[in-house]
């Protein structure tokens, strides 16, 4: 009785209807058509991309505290392991009070945002805009921390723990978010024309600067540097671990450009994305190769400690423009990262700035590269105008970090005395030796 | 009763350990340690900053002896642990007074 075309057409209606059953009664409510079902699918991949890169982002804290914990000797290990996972803690909770704020509300091209905690739509409620507030704010979030990351190596051995965390602290409350509202919180730069995609200057050279200024104002470590421009290295305790630190740093890249795509609900953006996880991967590999190629010319031996900063700054390269760059160019942009550390490693030596992890190459120098190479790929960069940024962000960071650092050193002091350097601050200021049965 | 000790590379250790098994030596004390004579160190690179590493490593090994038997050990050793070239190590041998046993109480001879 039911020809075929029917019984068709009702198990379309039966479809139909159990799955507007299942939608959302938000859905139900306002009408649904192709539009807002476009919409409400883009939000939730939008989301899902700042969630995932989020927590890829959130990962590299696991890669920098391996990294470093490897670079470091025996007896300053659980420091450094201490001082991660607090400045991570730190950076998150700073982010809410002041930071997000400060960088993202009511900018309007100018250089600073508001001073007010953030806050996110309750739970059950539906959110206005393209993705989650939350979501955005947690992808945020992570890269701030990612900036104090950045100084906790250079400034290793001979630190003092509470000093450390006031200043990361300020830095991830204050001087990075006011210094990130320039360009992505919409600021005057924004509104010239620089361009930096995921944070080549505004996460990393801003990191790179605080790691500088650091070093410098805290002085090497005893015995580091020798009469007659000797350099007496110091090897770190962990090779292994140094290296996990590095790949999962590369794997958090992903999403740490990835997600500044900030898009991810149609082709083109789920394409650009692709793109960039690919950019991303070829600058990491042109950095590591680029660096073995130039010191199995000049050094004979392949100093696997510059290799693994090689990787670190080809991505850092690549940050700022991770999208419209070949291969090729990703490869190369990612190539000349390399080049930098290997020279300039042994060149900060020879400043008698001790680095201890080569922050300030990968970071720093790598940084500022990047965010030149912007040019070569995007034609809506204009040179100047990435020089201006470079250099604003530069003289704030290095000052507003200076200063800090100069603060704190008068006041509560900031490194450790003569004999706690030597006994390693494990047993100076943690109280848990990493390896105690090493002797 | 005598002690040998002899400071030799750290790969030769096995070899010299079945050797001495085989003429009867029952106890050995290994440490690591480290050492140049004639060898000198060599040139080392990290993170572009050159450094002279002086010290090398190497293995001391202490036996227990009758001084009846310390001539044959000390060849034995010399003879397993010698590869030709520089850093090969040393042998000493050093008077022993006394020696006990710690579970038995043994003393002198009895105790090696």
């Amino acid at each position: 009785m039911f020809t075929t075309s029917t019984k068709f057409n009702l198990a379309i209606a039966a479809g139909a209807g159990s799955f507007f059953a299942l939608l959302p009664a938000g859905a139900i409510a306002q009408e649904l058509t192709l539009e807002s079902l476009r919409s409400e699918t883009a939000f939730v991949f939008n989301t899902l991309l700042f969630l995932v890169g989020g927590f890829l982002v959130m990962f590299m804290a696991a890669g920098f505290a391996m990294l470093e914990a490897g670079l470091v000797r025996s007896k300053n290990v659980s420091m450094q392991c201490l001082k991660n996972i607090a400045l991570y803690s730190i950076s998150g909770i700073m982010f809410w009070i002041f930071g997000y704020s400060l960088m993202y509300s009511g900018v309007d091209g100018g250089f600073i945002g508001s001073w007010l905690p953030y806050s996110w739509p309750t739970a059950g409620a539906i959110n206005e805009g393209d993705y989650s507030v939350g979501s955005d704010w947690f992808f945020q979030m992570v890269f701030c921390a990612a900036t104090a990351s950045i100084v906790s190596g250079a400034v290793a051995e001979r630190i003092k723990l509470l000093p450390f965390l006031i200043f990361v602290a300020i830095l991830t409350g204050v001087i990075y978010p006011i210094s990130g509202s320039w360009k992505w919180g919409a600021g005057w730069l924004d509104g010239l024309g620089f361009l930096d995609f995921a944070g080549s200057t505004i996460v990393h050279s801003v990191g790179g600067w605080a790691a500088l200024t650091g070093a410098i104002i805290l002085g090497a470590r005893k015995g580091k540097y020798g009469p007659d421009g000797r350099v007496n290295p110091m090897p770190g305790s962990s090779i292994p671990l140094a290296t996990l630190g590095t790949f999962i740093l590369w794997l958090g890249w992903f999403g740490f450009n990835g997600g500044s795509q900030l898009a991810f609900g149609d082709n083109t953006n789920a394409s650009d994305v692709s793109r960039i996880f690919i950019n991303t991967n070829f600058a990491a590999a042109g950095g590591v190769i680029a660096a073995i190629l130039i010191m199995a010319v000049i050094y004979k031996k392949v100093d696997v400690t510059l290799a693994l900063n090689g990787a670190l700054a080809g991505l850092v390269s690549i940050t700022a423009e991770p999208l419209t760059p070949g291969p090729l160019t990703a490869i190369l942009i990612g190539s000349v990262g390399g080049v930098i550390v290997v020279f300039a490693v042994p060149f900060l030596d020879k400043l008698k700035i001790d680095d201890v992890v080569g922050a300030i190459p990968v970071h720093l120098l790598a940084g500022i590269w990047g965010t030149l190479a912007v040019v070569l790929t995007n034609g809506d960069a204009s040179l100047m105008t990435q020089v201006i940024g470079i250099l604003a962000y530069g003289a704030f960071a290095a000052t507003a970090s200076g200063a800090l650092w100069f603060i704190l050193k008068m006041t509560i002091g900031i490194r450790v005395s003569a004999e706690d350097e030597y006994d390693g601050l494990d047993k100076a200021e943690v109280g848990v030796e990493a390896y105690p049965e090493f002797t | 009763m005598k002690i040998v000790t002899a400071i030799i590379k750290p790969f030769k250790l096995d070899e010299v350990r079945e050797a001495l098994t085989a003429l009867g030596v029952d106890g050995i004390t290994a440490t690591d340690v480290k050492g140049y004579g004639r060898q000198k160190g060599q040139t080392e690179i990290y993170r572009g900053a050159e450094y002279e590493t002086h010290f090398l490593p190497k293995v001391k090994i202490e036996i227990a002896v009758d001084a009846k038997k310390a001539p044959q050990v000390v060849e034995e050793i010399a003879a397993v642990a010698k590869t030709g070239k520089i850093g090969d190590g040393k042998i000493f041998v050093l008077n022993l007074e006394e020696a006990m046993r710690i579970r038995t109480g043994e003393t002198g001879l009895d105790a090696l």
